[in-house]
């Protein structure tokens, strides 16, 4: 108990200690933050009619993030595992951001959720036990396993691993080996079951199709490496971790080639409904094209196709994605491309036009936009204090008192 | 008729007095409990944070796992809560199914003309919340003759008589799936089939995640974005606990084939208002009901039937 | 000389099915509203009729009844092959049986036996009561003016607002 206070006390001057800019950044977030529960507690005051969703579009920009940071967090652990297995150098030193930007895209993931419900006050009913879990029959509630219990994987790794190295040892890998495993089948499990969540019911045509679980799977392995490879060089800038280029380097590969299945994946649906021109391509016009004069989605879908086509041709040659310059700028497009992909792009042409053929046009009011920019900030905060705290003892500058110079 | 008026009187659970020391309570379990006794001592009975009026209410369990005497207490509460909000006697029934009976219904696309009367007498006898948001189980399609192409219907026509020449008009509402899509996706089983094959939902067990939505192919469900608005002399004061009493915000609701009235053996608001006699209601399992002749003597049809969902709402041609 | 014998055999057919269900109906099978009788004429016969001559010639009306359109297979019709010419109190079938007002679903059953076998059936027509037990039923006339039988236009109620619409403050 002891042992932990000393941890505890070490942690907290880790993170009210910092530099300038980490002031600003932590400020910013906070404000961010800030600003998003207070819209949060206007939406708690009078219910999601302060939200642009109304029934025939039931789900929007919550839903839509929510289904982005899915994929980021099961990316963030799928790339670094093969650092484990196979004991791959460069990337091994970096595992544990990933798995800690996991923790954090998971946290986004459930709060996403949770102000996405109507009655958030009642989530015991979802507590198997207290409540009723409609398991194994309903998608949603494979969700609730899949990312509670990933969420739960991706914690005590890293804390094993961390708590070990505070204290100047190095882990077991026999206890540590199967969990790590372990989080293979799980990561891929989080954005299939999310996959599987909307493919599930043909009263959606947009969403009710095969593919889109491997599609989920590809384009998260473009969207969660890219804000790897940002973060990282910023973190090697701003700290004493060393990242080797070499690693950087190597995830933009893997972008590459996930951005070229995905796009792969993409022309196939794109063929085979406009080829066939069943009653089913109509979401997908409004997507593409609009439907009965309403476009809204129209010029965000081309921004991002635009955006991950360029992103694929800088990643794909090798000459290009070595220059940090072109590196971050596709990093960013493609963040944002699969961003608005999975984002808007994916629920809200599940929805249009309704099941009785109603096309109306859903757009987030502003109170959406800030709560969902406020969880993104605490996702960022959540990131940035595990980072805080990690990167010392990684880099050996944080340690029991007593076992600093070894 | 009155719904052409623009403003009525409604109980808004919002706009009076909400108890400003609750906003810091919104959020957590132990706020939502506390905040919970705080109004019900107050003798509170609007909504601001939370639409709950009692640590009872809040730890309520599924309607299908109360026992006969939990069942009659939260009954008696409902009661005496939406008496004194609506300020009128409210009987909040449990009626259960009739044994051996499976409800059907059938349509005429032969006699609607589309004049809407059913979407209103659903409306009067359900007490949906009329605006902000509006509430309605019945969507009536117009068609234009020679298409069943849902994408060219139109739900918002509004001629100075009905029929138009040259259209046709299809209502629908929740189709009370034999395989109901909406029931295999609710995580908490907060919506189920009934034995007469109503589906039903437990506003109090619903989170709102609104995922039976997503599920729906028919649009048969709908969500209180907003606190309710139901006028308090324009309450139906006879309700059911499955039916027509009355929801709060940020839950799901939808057609219960009257059940507060079907169970009863009454036919369901709209089949009665129905100026044509197209809307058609009874017991499959009964030789002699109606639904049955019209299953044995006219040619039926279920709409997006590929869906294999097995409605039991039946169109034919009268 | 056989077709009418054809005839004679339907509608005896009609006849017999029709008070079949007569008796039934009478047994307390379901109630029927009665029928709207406009209280300026009714009773016909009291009132005017009794005092005039029978006139069988098709003519169209001047003094009387002017207001009455026919448009109901107008062509092979006329009033007194429904009404009762000895007595306008009632009406008759086909084989001069007299039918009373109450009982008008037998004359109108003579040509839509279709229709006549789904209203019985509780298919064609609007019900209210009970669907497991009394049912009230409407006669033919009183949704289709037996003159003019096509049933009317009326002014829909009016169309759902437009979700998100109204809290916006517009007006649609």
């Amino acid at each position: 108990m002891a042992n932990f206070m000393e941890f505890f006390v070490g942690t907290v001057k880790l993170v009210f200690v910092g530099s300038k800019r980490y002031y600003a950044w932590m400020a910013f977030l906070i404000v961010l933050a800030a600003i998003g529960l207070a819209a949060w507690s206007q939406q708690l005051s009078d219910g999601l009619i302060v939200t642009g969703m109304r029934d025939p579009v039931s789900w929007g920009i919550y839903i839509g993030n929510f289904t982005f940071l899915v994929g980021v967090a099961a990316a963030a652990v799928l790339l670094v595992i093969p650092a484990y297995i196979y004991k791959w150098g460069p990337i091994k030193e970096i595992v544990l951001l990933g798995e800690l930007l996991a923790v954090s895209a998971i946290c986004m993931c459930l709060m996403f959720v949770t102000f996405d419900l109507g009655h958030p006050e009642r989530f015991w009913h979802l507590i198997p036990g207290l409540g009723i879990f409609n398991f194994p029959v309903s998608m949603l509630s494979w969700d609730v396993v899949v990312l509670n219990m990933y969420l739960a994987l991706n914690l005590c790794v890293p804390v094993y691993i961390l708590w070990k190295a505070y204290h100047n040892e190095h882990p077991n890998y026999k206890i540590l080996w199967p969990f790590i495993i372990f989080s293979v089948p799980a990561a891929v499990s989080i954005h299939t079951v999310t996959a599987f969540l909307y493919s599930a019911f043909p009263a959606r045509a947009f969403w009710n199709a095969s593919i889109l679980a491997p599609r989920f799977i590809a384009s998260a392995f473009c969207s969660g490496p890219s804000f790897i490879i940002i973060a990282f060089q910023i973190i090697r800038s701003t700290t004493k971790i060393k990242i080797k280029d070499e690693a950087i380097f190597k995830l933009g590969e893997i972008i590459a080639y996930a951005m070229g299945i995905n796009l792969f994946l993409l022309i196939s649906e794109v063929f085979k409904e406009y080829y066939s021109h069943t009653v089913h391509l109509a979401p997908m016009e409004y997507l593409f094209q609009g439907l009965h004069g309403h476009n809204g989605l129209v010029p965000l879908i081309w921004t991002a196709i635009a955006l991950n086509v360029s992103a694929f041709i800088i990643m794909i040659v090798p000459k290009l994605r070595k220059n940090f310059k072109f590196l971050n700028l596709a990093c960013v497009m493609m963040f944002i491309g699969v961003w608005i992909e999975k984002g808007p792009g994916l629920i809200i042409p599940g929805f249009t036009p309704t099941p009785l053929g109603e096309v109306w046009e859903y757009s987030p009011t502003t109170t959406e936009v800030l709560i969902s920019m406020g969880i993104w900030a605490i996702g960022l905060i959540i990131f940035t204090l595990l980072l805080k705290v990690a990167i010392p003892i990684e880099t050996g500058e944080f340690r029991k008192p007593g076992l600093e110079n070894k | 008729m009155s719904k052409d008026k623009k403003t009525v009187t409604t109980v808004n659970p919002r706009t009076a007095s909400r108890r400003k020391f609750m906003k810091g309570l919104a959020g957590t379990a132990i706020g939502a409990t506390l905040a919970g006794k705080a109004m019900a001592s107050a003798g509170s009975k609007k909504s601001g944070f939370l639409t709950i009026n009692s640590l009872e209410e809040y730890l309520q369990k599924n309607y299908r796992e109360m026992t006969k005497e939990e069942k009659a207490q939260v009954l008696a509460r409902m009661e005496k809560e939406y008496s004194e909000r609506y300020g009128k006697d409210v009987k909040v029934k449990d009626t259960e199914p009739i044994d051996g009976v499976k409800f059907t219904y059938a349509l005429d696309l032969n006699r609607c003309i589309g004049c809407r009367r059913c979407v209103y007498a659903c409306v009067d006898e359900n007490n949906q919340s009329r605006e902000n948001p509006q509430v309605q189980y019945i969507k009536v399609l117009q068609f234009e003759n020679g298409t069943m192409d849902f994408e060219e219907s139109n739900r918002y026509y509004n001629p100075e008589q009905v029929p138009e020449e040259g259209k046709y008009y299809m209502p629908v509402q929740c189709q009370h799936c034999e395989k109901a899509p909406c029931v295999k996706a609710c995580p908490i089983k907060a919506t189920w089939t009934e034995d007469d094959g109503i589906v039903v939902v437990d506003y109090n067990w619903c989170i709102g995640c609104r995922y039976c939505m997503a599920a729906c192919p028919y649009e048969g469900r709908s969500f209180n974005w907003g606190d309710p608005h139901l006028p308090a002399e324009e309450m139906n004061p006879n309700t059911h606990y499955l039916g027509n009493r009355p929801r709060m915000r940020g839950v799901v609701e939808k057609c219960t084939f009257c059940i507060q009235r079907s169970r009863e053996g009454r036919y369901p608001a709209c089949v009665e208002i129905c100026p044509v006699g197209a809307r058609k209601f009874g017991d499959m399992n009964d030789p002699t009901s109606e639904v049955r002749y019209i299953f044995e003597h006219k040619r039926v049809f279920r709409i997006k039937e590929d869906l294999l969902t097995e409605p039991k709402f039946f169109y034919f041609f009268g | 000389m056989k077709r009418s014998r054809l005839i004679a055999a339907v509608a005896a057919l009609v006849l017999l099915g029709g008070l079949g269900l007569a008796v039934a109906n009478q047994a307390g099978d379901f109630p029927v509203d009665p029928p709207e009788l406009d209280e300026d004429y009714y009773p016909c016969a009291e009132n005017c009729h009794n005092d005039m001559d029978v006139d069988r010639t098709p003519r169209v009306l001047e003094d009387e009844h002017s207001d009455i359109v026919l448009h109901h297979a107008e062509q092979f019709r006329w009033c007194l092959d429904c009404h009762d010419a000895e007595n306008r109190d009632v009406l008759h079938l086909q084989n001069g049986t007299k039918v009373p007002f109450e009982e008008s679903y037998l004359l109108c059953g003579q040509c839509h036996g279709d229709k006549f076998r789904d209203w019985r059936a509780g298919i064609h027509g609007k019900r209210t009561g009970n669907w497991n037990g009394q049912k009230h039923y409407l006669l033919c006339a009183h949704c289709h003016n037996p003159h003019t039988p096509k049933f009317k236009a009326i002014k829909p109620e009016p169309p759902p607002a437009v979700p998100g619409g109204a809290e916006a403050g517009a007006a649609h």
